[in-house]
């Protein structure tokens, strides 16, 4: 379900494709629902193992990150540090992870390619960025961790399913038809760089 | 895959074979890298916010707000500023005559536990090979350190460094034959990070090390991040490098985040060393927003001091 507050684009889980797919490379949104996280060895358990993820994501959202969490010992856990990862990490794994999941809304740091964008629009799913290092401000969005499973990966690698109010902002970097906002960027980048590349090679000429 | 130890850091693994004064030092070391968990250096603090004045694009200016904010909630809550909190470096310039020399690497190693409990910064060391996460963030040549003796001094002075993964993907060097001169370690630098350092969450430092060999040149890199912002190599033609490849990164726009804007780094810092005739090695590192380096001097009683952190007065905060 989608709401509107205050101007803010607020995504309420579960999410159906229909909150999702007119959202365009470069929107807004923030998330109020539940939102798991899972990076690197999730992905391989769950592509490479076949393994099914410890808690549905089906319609839901996942974040590429690691946090700090602190155990409470009584079997509760306190988010205290929850920026996104580099999100190429997953790269490889993205497709059949979208596809075997479900999952609708992957939230990471940087850009993804093609599998990731070939798994967005053939099921419906969007990749956003949460601006990357603030990961204070992403934890105090945390109101409570609901499970903590797979710790036999070690604190960054477990998944942690949170539940969350207005987490964000959150901006679409790969959308339902497969545009990838950093893609189109690096191309302006690519340019720009061969030019400036080229203007310090003349100046630089110290070996002769 | 990585798998987990079930590891619980005791009081007795901190330190159990320092005496008074070593483990007096122990909390101040741990403290300090709780802080500089906690509060950026002071010379990143003041860059971010003359770049945020100079920014005018909408969105790089919202995520200039959030860096903000979160530096706010991170000193109001005494949290880590990221959740990765890296793999701790120290760069040790120890005089010769500094009475606590041969306990240093001992004392450093129980600040690592100490500091990783106290704060808690996230467990992030894997035994390659075994792979496995050894859960109290040391383990196999970790914490690292690496040691410059100075003759004839009594005093110590460590800089910290929290290797974060995301910042450390971009490092790479490379050895490039003379003929290709500088023009290609520009364009290996400026490729490296318009690619790479797009994702490692610019406004970036960016240290680039010239020397002989490939390991000359990356140790360059990284001394060259942890030389403070706006400072300048000595060398006019290696300043005046520093200040074209700053120009240039900034001109292709990626900004914070690589989502656009006006600056994208705070700083190039180029350190250099002699090559072979027949080489010419470099090597780029980047130091991201969160650039979490700190500098901590200790005189021989042990009076310290931080040059970084000027907040720091021995508590976390």
């Amino acid at each position: 379900m989608t709401e509107i507050r205050n101007g803010k684009r607020v995504i309420i889980t579960p999410v159906s494709e229909e909150d999702i797919k007119s959202l365009r490379i470069g929107d807004t949104i923030y998330i109020e629902g539940y939102i798991a996280t899972g990076r690197d060895s999730v992905h391989e358990r769950v592509t490479g193992e076949g393994r099914d993820m410890p808690v549905d994501i089906r319609d839901g959202v996942l974040i590429h990150a690691g946090p700090i969490v602190r155990d409470r010992g009584d079997g509760h856990y306190e988010m205290l540090a929850c920026g996104p990862t580099t999100s190429m990490r997953m790269e490889s794994f993205e497709y059949d992870f979208i596809k075997r999941t479900g999952v609708r809304i992957l939230i990471g740091k940087g850009a993804m390619k093609e599998n990731t964008e070939a798994g967005c629009k053939e099921f419906g799913a969007i990749h956003c960025v949460f601006p990357a290092g603030s990961a204070v401000v992403a934890a105090n969005c945390v109101e409570e961790i609901e499970s903590a499973d797979w710790l036999d990966l070690g604190m960054p690698e477990g998944v942690f399913k949170c539940r969350v109010k207005e987490f964000g902002p959150l901006f679409v970097t790969i959308d339902t038809e497969g545009r990838n906002f950093f893609k189109e960027k690096k191309v302006e980048y690519e340019k720009i760089k061969d030019e400036e590349v080229e203007k310090i090679s003349s100046k630089v000429g110290y070996i002769l | 895959m990585c798998s987990a130890k079930e590891t619980v850091i005791s009081e007795k693994d901190i330190g159990m074979d320092l005496n008074g004064k070593e483990s007096a030092m122990v909390d101040v070391i741990a403290s300090f890298i709780s802080h500089t968990s906690i509060r950026l250096p002071d010379d990143v603090i003041a860059k971010l916010e003359e770049m945020r004045a100079s920014e005018t694009e909408e969105r790089a200016l919202q995520i200039y707000d959030l860096m903000f904010e979160n530096m706010r909630l991170a000193q109001e809550l005494k949290r880590p500023t990221c959740q990765d909190t890296g793999v701790l470096q120290f760069f040790v310039r120890c005089g010769s005559n500094f009475p606590y020399m041969g306990s240093l690497e001992e004392v450093l190693k129980a600040s690592v536990l100490k500091a990783t409990k106290d704060t808690p910064l996230r467990y992030n060391v894997v035994e390659t090979f075994s792979e496995y996460n050894t859960g109290n963030n040391t383990g196999s040549g970790v914490p690292f350190i690496m040691w410059e003796i100075l003759p004839g001094r009594d005093d110590c002075e460590i800089y910290t460094y929290m290797a974060g993964g995301g910042c450390s993907l971009p490092g790479q060097s490379t050895v490039l034959m003379p003929s290709e001169g500088y023009p290609a370690a520009v364009k290996f630098v400026m490729d490296r990070i318009t690619t790479y350092g797009l994702n490692a969450c610019p406004p970036l430092l960016v240290g680039v090390g010239i020397g002989a060999t490939s390991e000359t040149a990356a140790l360059n890199a990284k001394h060259a991040v942890l030389r403070p912002i706006g400072s300048h190599n000595e060398n006019e033609r290696a300043a005046e490098l520093e200040k074209m490849l700053e120009e240039s990164i900034n001109a292709v726009g990626f900004g914070p985040q690589g989502m656009g804007g006006k600056r994208s780094v705070m700083g190039v810092n180029v350190v250099n060393t002699a090559r072979h005739p027949a080489t010419l090695a470099v090597a780029v590192t980047v130091g991201c927003w969160s650039h979490r380096r700190g500098r901590l001097v200790f005189d021989k009683d042990l009076n310290y001091r931080s040059l970084t952190h000027s907040k720091f007065d021995g508590g976390a905060l």
